[in-house]
């Protein structure tokens, strides 16, 4: 089937067979390969992305479900000026992360979960996180980051 | 994991979604929202040669209150519904259960009709419907029919939707005067599925007697259940007079048929189900009391 998203403000037309998720979408015809596949069934939350500004998971929508949609992935979460985002920075400031297998899928959920509650309590985080898997950190660095995010944006 | 093959619709009203689902048979399915049916198909857990989807169906996303009810269209996604005043205010129960489900990241794509269509018997959402008494439309090619919960759930992820028919809307009724709501739930995790869980109504009337009540109960068995007979014991006595801890036995005394897995034996599920339910009905209790 003919689609369209607009991927990062680009358009991207492909046709694709109805099967194809949406995360395979963004990493083989997009080659935006900064959307990490775990468990492709929705537990892991690496595969996170904003779809019309909402945070889900991309293994969980086929690429049609997107057609004419707004689709932002970790290679757009950058400032305009290609520098870290302010939640990309406090990553890196504060341990929030060691492979990185995970990492976009925490920068793009903690950047929705930000924008909606900018204030948030330490059990807010915690349940703003609970749809991200971690294997490294033990989550102390990400909570910390992202403490450390809110804070700069306030 | 990837799914197999199917071909994609995507019509535009109802009567079309109804008309494809009695032209393309029992290999069609309706695809809402995903969250439970894409991690099925990846997992090639089933397979189906069609998927409906509803994404440009119009008319059945949306939250509506009439006289005494909100009607939910089965499209409006769970994060719609955390989002609602209109539902905080006047379905207290089904606004507080939406958290329990999932993750944010899926309730922004979850949605009301696919939760209780799907009817895991660990969602909440089932739970609160047949707790409230809620009533189910449902959609085919011969016009449009009226479920009352209690009839919806039939089992195991099976409720009274066929196959050639479409969930189009859910119906809460708004209880008035002093009363008060809870549910509670035991999970592994926050968002896993519940080991056991709870949903609790209370009503009082003018002089502080319960008036009305409506204990439900999921996890414990292929679909949700009503407590009736804990129900009954409780209805036309004073909340002093109530031991949360009856109710919670009276409420999982009946089951026969409650699951065990690697997350608990039958024994053990039952006794976290009458806990749960012990604390649901104290701060039920509690908020009717105060109401």
């Amino acid at each position: 089937m003919p689609i369209e998203v607009h991927v990062n403000g680009k358009p991207q037309r492909a046709t694709v067979e109805p099967r194809l998720t949406l995360a395979d979408f963004l990493r083989e015809r997009c080659q935006l390969t900064g959307t990490h596949l775990g468990c492709e069934h929705g537990v892991c939350g690496a595969c996170t992305v904003l779809l019309d500004g909402e945070a889900v998971r991309a293994c969980l929508v086929f690429a049609v479900q997107a057609d004419g949609a707004e689709v932002s992935t970790i290679e757009g979460m950058t400032n305009e000026d290609g520098s870290l985002s302010p939640v990309q920075a406090a990553f890196r400031d504060h341990h929030g992360l060691q492979c990185g297998f995970c990492t976009p899928g925490f920068v793009v959920s903690v950047t929705a979960f930000l924008r909606d509650n900018p204030q948030p309590t330490d059990d807010d985080i915690r349940a703003g996180l609970s749809g991200n898997l971690c294997r490294c950190t033990g989550y102390q660095g990400i909570l910390a980051a992202i403490k450390a995010a809110a804070n700069t944006s306030k | 994991m990837k799914p197999a093959p199917f071909e994609y619709h995507a019509p535009t009203a109802p009567d079309e979604v109804v008309g494809l689902l009695v032209e393309l048979g029992d290999g069609a399915k309706v695809l809402a929202g995903g969250q439970s049916l894409v991690p099925i198909l990846a997992l090639r857990l089933s397979a189906f040669d069609h998927l409906v989807d509803l994404r440009r169906v119009e008319g059945l996303r949306g939250i509506a209150r009439t006289n005494g009810h909100v009607r939910i269209g089965a499209t409006t996604t769970q994060a719609m519904v955390e989002r609602s005043a209109e539902v905080a205010a006047a379905v207290p129960l089904l606004a507080r259960a939406t958290p329990f489900i999932g993750h944010f990241q899926i309730r922004n794509r979850g949605t009301v009709g696919g939760s209780l269509a799907h009817a895991d018997p660990a969602a909440e959402y089932p739970a609160v419907a047949l707790a409230l008494d809620a009533e189910l439309e449902i959609l085919s090619t011969k016009g449009a029919r009226t479920v009352a919960a209690a009839d919806f759930f039939e089992g195991l992820w099976t409720t009274a939707v066929g196959d050639d028919e479409l969930l189009t809307a859910a119906t809460f009724p708004v209880w008035d005067g002093r009363c008060g709501f809870a549910i509670e739930e035991l999970a592994r995790r926050h968002g896993d599925f519940a080991v056991a869980g709870a949903c609790v109504g209370v009503g009082l009337d003018a002089g502080g007697q319960i008036e009305r009540c409506a204990v439900s109960v999921f996890g414990l068995g292929p679909k949700p259940m009503r407590a009736t007979t804990a129900e009954a014991s409780a209805i036309g006595s004073s909340p002093a007079d109530v031991r949360a801890d009856e109710i919670g036995r009276a409420a999982v005394g009946g089951l026969d048929d409650v699951p065990a897995d690697v997350h608990g034996s039958a024994d053990y599920r039952r006794h976290v189900g009458a806990v749960m339910v012990a604390r649901a009905w104290t701060r039920a209790v509690e908020e009717a009391i105060s109401a």
